[in-house]
Formats: C-alpha cells, structure tokens, sequence
C-alpha cells in the first residue's frame, strides 16, 4: 500500500492549536505545519525545539572579537608600530582603549551576518530556491498540518477519522 | 497567551480577518501605480538627477567646488552626514528597541522606518565619501593588503571607528530589514497572478514556506538581532559624535557629546518617521493600522528625546562658562551672539521650544500639527548640527585665522540631491514592498484587534 501525505487545512490558528494538541495526544505524530505567521504555543505540541541559532551568533560574535584583536595588533602594533601625538603604541594593551569601538563593531557585525547566513542556509532558503508550501493560502490566512502514514503505524482511513474528528477547514489526501 | 486590557485602544481598527490585512497591504502593490505616486516619483527623480549632476561636476572638479576654505574645512557636507545618519537611527531603534521592550505598536511602522534608516545612511555614506575628493580610492580607508609599504588605516582614529560603525550599521540594518521581509514576499509571491510579478517576488522571498521550525527560527533571530542592534544603535551615533568630541576645537570637546547626539539622532529620525508616514497613512489608506494612537506614541518618544537635546544645550552652554576656558566660553558666547547666531537661535526655536507644545493632548493627536512639526523638528536639527560645525570651527584659538563660511550652488544642489535620492528610493519602496510588517501585525489582530478586543469585554 502506497504511502499517503494529509494535507489538513485549518483556518484560524486557535483552532490549529486544539487539533494538534487533540491528534498528538492520541500519538500522532504531525510532520509539518506551514503557517502565514509564527503560531505561538505550537513548537511544544508538535514537538519542534527550540533553535540553536543564538549560541551560533555569540560564537560568531566572539570570532569577531578575536579577529579585531589579531587584526589591531597586526596593523598597528606588529607590522608598522604607528605612533601618534606620542601615544603610547609598544603594546596592544596600551593601545586597547582606542581600538574598543572597533572591536564592539567588529563584533557586531560577525554575530549579525554569520547568524544571518546560518539561518538562511539552514532554512533553505536561499534567493531562487522553489517554495514549498502545499498551497498558496498558507502564506495569507489558512493553516496547514502536515500529517503521514509513513511516520504513524494505523492505517489511512483510521488517521482520516481521527483528523476528520477535528475542525477541519479542508482535507487534502496524496499518495507519495 | 498574551492578553491586552481593555483600557488600552486597539492597535488595529475596524472588523479585520488575517485575510483583510493580506489585502489592505498586497493590493496597492498589484494595482496600477496612483497618479499621484507618479507626481512625487517623476519630482523625486528629477531632483534626485539633479543632484547627481552635482556630485558628477564635484568629483569631475574637486572639493574645491563647495564653500570650505583652510578655516572652515568641514561644513554642509558634514552637517549633511551627520544629518542623514541622525535620521536613519529611528529605524533601527523602532524595530529592535521597541522589539526588546514588547512595543506592539511598532509593529505598524518598523517596516517603512527600517526602509527610511537604510535609505538615509546610503545618502549619508555619501558624504564622507565625496568628501575624500578621489572618491575611486574609498577603499583605502579599509586594512586591505597593499604595496604601499606597511600602509594601514589608522584604528586610533576616530574617523576609521566611523568607517567600522557606519558600514556594520548599514549592513546589520539591511539584513535585519530582509530577513522581515521575507515572508512578507513569500504571501506576495503566493498572491499576484502576473507572471513577471511571481517570478520577481518568487526570487525575492527566497522559498520561503512558513514550516513550524522556520518561524520559529525566525523568532529567534529577530530577538537576537535586535539585542545586538540596539547597543548598535547607540555606538554609531556615539562614534559620529566622537569625530568630533575627540579634537581639540572648542565647542566640539565635549563629553556630553554621545547621550547628546543619541538622543538628537532619535528625535529626528522620529520626525522623519512622522512626515513619511503622515503622508503614506493617506495615499495608501493605511489609516486602520497607523492611527491617531501610533502618531501619539512617536510625538511622546519626540518630546522625551527633545527635552533631553534641550537640557544638553543648556548643559554645554553652563560647563563652557563653568570650565573656565576662555576659549571654550568664546566659542558658545560666539554661537549665540556671533555672526552665525541667527542659526543657533533657529536650532533652539524647532528643537527646544517648539517640541514642547507637544504637552498639550490636542496638539500631539491632531495629524497637521504634528506634520508641521516633523518638518519644524528636522530643519531645527540640521542647523544644531550646522552650528556645532561651523561656529566652533570659524572662529577658533587664532583670530587671524576667523574666516567665514558660504554655501556652494553644488553645497546646496548636493544636499538637495539626497533628499532627492531618499525620496525615490522610498517611494519605489513604498510601490513595490510591503510597507508593513503584515505577518507580524497579524500575531497581534487577535489582542489588540478592535473587534476581538469588544468580543473580549465582559
């Protein structure tokens, strides 16, 4: 027997919460929702953690810092030791004061763009990548879950009655 | 779930579905460009040509085209700079500032001011730029590899800290703006019928889907974005202030000069906020989601930012007669009573006096007044920037040294330009972009929406 994907429509997000709480209890397991917005209280229910992508820009961000440093000692203490109205340049620490605001911006901007280029790249979503939602009303006001057999051991009709049992805007059934 | 109370006006007016919002703001993008969106655009661009043709004839010629002499050696194109970034830091602070104290109203306006401060630090950037004379060798003010000898960029300069903080600025901003922006694309892409239209949002939203792990991605790094903008925010305008707080000229050595400079770059960028969004409110008929209740909201942030620069004055006014310094009493005695007292007393009239009638309730919510005003605020914090200038500089320790400064027709036609510039970028922004943020707004329909708040009252 085929595989089926449900593609099960719910047209406001309270109503999307009830059913997924409602099928997960009864331990169906929801693949994917696709929503217009992020809904919140969903990520628990159907199981999604929460993302890494924090700790990613602090090491970003302290990447950075470390470069500035290497970078300032580089330019203005190693390579060439600049000396400026007689301030002091024979050390990087003496000189650190000054290179605060570089260091801050420095830093900055490696915890903003690395964040940003692993989100991008982790969604997938890159310029010209094909959209994937089932159906183009998801990205306005209908909500999509997306349920398999593949991923539940019952049989199609028993999951079709327990999705049917919910407030179901509208059901799509596929074979894959 | 988060519940509003009642006493607090709704944030969206009238009886709208997730659906009607899709459509107030995907619409006018569909539809044929207005008549009048054609006139402001074919002004926009003609004065925007025009200024092109100055900073053409400026590059072609030299410096030696606008007003400075050996006295006054930064003036207008400076005052210009420092004008433009002042502007574009309401953006920033509205969408990340805002974000990290919960300010749901921002939610209407973070998109079309994340646009303005990205516009405005382009015309910015311009400046210093130009002002480097041989604008093709910008990139010698980075540390790239040469071999010119051991030739690097000076890091205990506060000029190079303004390279670091402007660039992180701008592009922190862009990105931070796109990354809003996308799923805002992906509901026009899912929308429009017109095939090039599809294709073009299609590349623009980047194949975004809206999956559970997606937005929940997407929550995550708008916190942290805003968490490291908003110490951002406040660096870059205290970097700008530093180019000129770390010289020796009276007038400009001053230690107030961070929170000072912060606080004025706000209360103009609100300003500016309020003319573009007065005006757009009307044409794009947005007036359910930018109401009276936002208008009041950025005039407080205007009065509060306003009487911070207004106690700023008075303190630098009060330290330099404190300080002793004869030649840091001059140069405010000189500010106020000197041949260029006409433009410290036209700062004090828009930036101190005049922000304050915004006490009065009637006035802040009534929408003329506060368009004169945003105009009244921004002319007032382009001369504070112009008397910072050019009064400490044309007459400093030297008195055979005092010279005078007058403005080029290229000083004026290159200003002139930028706003030109500003104003077309923004108004294809406003053509072909969703000007609000409207996936975020629809988080916000069912507490802060008029009718599902009524329901609610019990």
């Amino acid at each position: 027997m085929a595989n089926k994907v449900f593609h099960v429509m719910y047209d406001d997000d309270q109503t999307l919460l009830d059913a997924a709480r409602a099928l997960v209890a009864q331990g169906i397991r929801v693949k994917e929702v696709f929503s217009p917005f992020p809904v919140h209280g969903l990520d628990p229910i159907i199981g999604v953690k929460r993302t890494r992508l924090a700790i990613c820009s602090f090491m970003y961000a302290c990447t950075g810092t470390a470069l500035s440093i290497l970078g300032t000692w580089y330019f203005m203490v190693s390579d060439w030791d600049w000396n400026i109205g007689g301030k002091p340049n024979f050390t990087w620490i003496e000189n650190a004061p000054a290179f605060v605001p570089v260091m801050f911006e420095f830093s900055v901007f490696c915890g903003a763009h690395g964040m940003v280029l692993t989100y991008l790249l982790r969604n997938g979503t890159l310029p010209g990548m094909p959209a994937e939602n089932p159906d183009p009303r998801t990205t306005d006001d209908k909500f999509v879950m997306e349920i398999t057999t593949e991923d539940n051991h019952m049989s199609a009709q028993d999951l079709e009655a327990k999705i049917r049992a919910t407030n179901v805007f509208e059901l799509s059934i596929k074979d894959y | 779930m988060f519940k509003e109370s009642n006493i607090r006006k709704p944030l969206i007016l009238g009886h709208k579905t997730y659906h009607d919002i899709t459509n107030d703001i995907v619409s006018p993008i569909e539809g044929p460009a207005p008549k009048q969106w054609k006139i402001a655009f074919t002004i926009a661009l003609i004065v925007a040509l025009y200024g092109i043709g100055c900073i053409s004839y400026l590059v072609g010629v030299g410096i030696g085209s606008w007003g400075l002499n050996k006295t006054v050696g930064w003036a207008w194109d400076i005052t210009n700079f420092v004008w433009w970034v002042g502007i574009g830091h309401a953006g920033t602070l509205i969408s990340a500032v805002l974000l990290l104290f919960r300010q749901r109203w921002r939610m209407a306006i973070n998109r079309s001011a994340e646009a303005m401060t990205i516009f405005a630090v382009i015309m910015a950037a311009l400046f210093p730029v130009f002002h480097m004379g041989r604008v093709w060798l910008a990139y010698w003010t980075l540390p790239l590899p040469n071999q010119f000898g051991s030739l690097w960029p000076n890091f205990n300069s506060a000029l190079m800290w303004d390279v670091f903080a402007i660039s992180t600025y701008f592009s922190v901003s862009l990105v931070f703006w796109y990354v809003g922006l996308i799923p805002d694309f992906a509901t026009i892409r899912d929308r429009v019928s017109k095939p090039w239209m599809k294709k073009f949002y299609g590349i623009l939203s980047f194949g975004w889907s809206g999956r559970a792990k997606h937005w929940n991605r997407f929550e995550e790094i708008s916190l942290v974005l805003a968490g490291i903008a908003t110490p951002l925010v406040f660096s870059v305008h205290s970097i700008v202030s530093m180019d000129f707080a770390t010289s020796i000229v009276p007038g400009w050595h001053t230690t107030i000069f961070p929170p000072y400079f912060v606080s004025g770059a706000i209360f103009s960028g609100f300003a500016m906020v309020q003319t573009l969004l007065l005006i757009m409110r009307k044409t794009m008929k947005l007036e359910a989601y930018i109401h009276l209740k936002h208008i009041e909201y950025m005039n407080i942030v205007i009065i509060v930012t306003g009487s911070i620069v207004g106690v700023a004055y008075l303190t630098e006014l009060f330290i330099s007669d404190y300080s002793g310094v004869q030649y840091e009493s001059y140069a405010f005695i000189n500010r106020f009573s000197g041949p260029l007292a006409w433009s410290y007393w036209c700062m004090m009239t828009c930036n101190v006096i005049s922000p304050q009638l915004f006490w009065f309730k009637k006035l802040r919510t009534n929408l003329g007044f506060t368009f004169f005003m945003s105009i009244i605020v921004n002319i007032g914090m382009w001369f504070e920037r112009f008397v910072i200038i050019v009064t400490s500089i044309h007459r400093d320790y030297l008195p055979s040294a005092w010279g005078e400064f007058k403005a080029s027709p290229i000083d004026i036609g290159m200003f002139i330009g930028t706003i030109g510039i500003f104003f077309t970028l923004f108004l294809l922004f406003a053509r072909y972009f969703p000007v609000l943020a409207l996936n975020e707004l629809k988080t916000i329909l069912k507490t802060s929406g008029e009718s599902y708040k009524n329901e609610n009252k019990h």
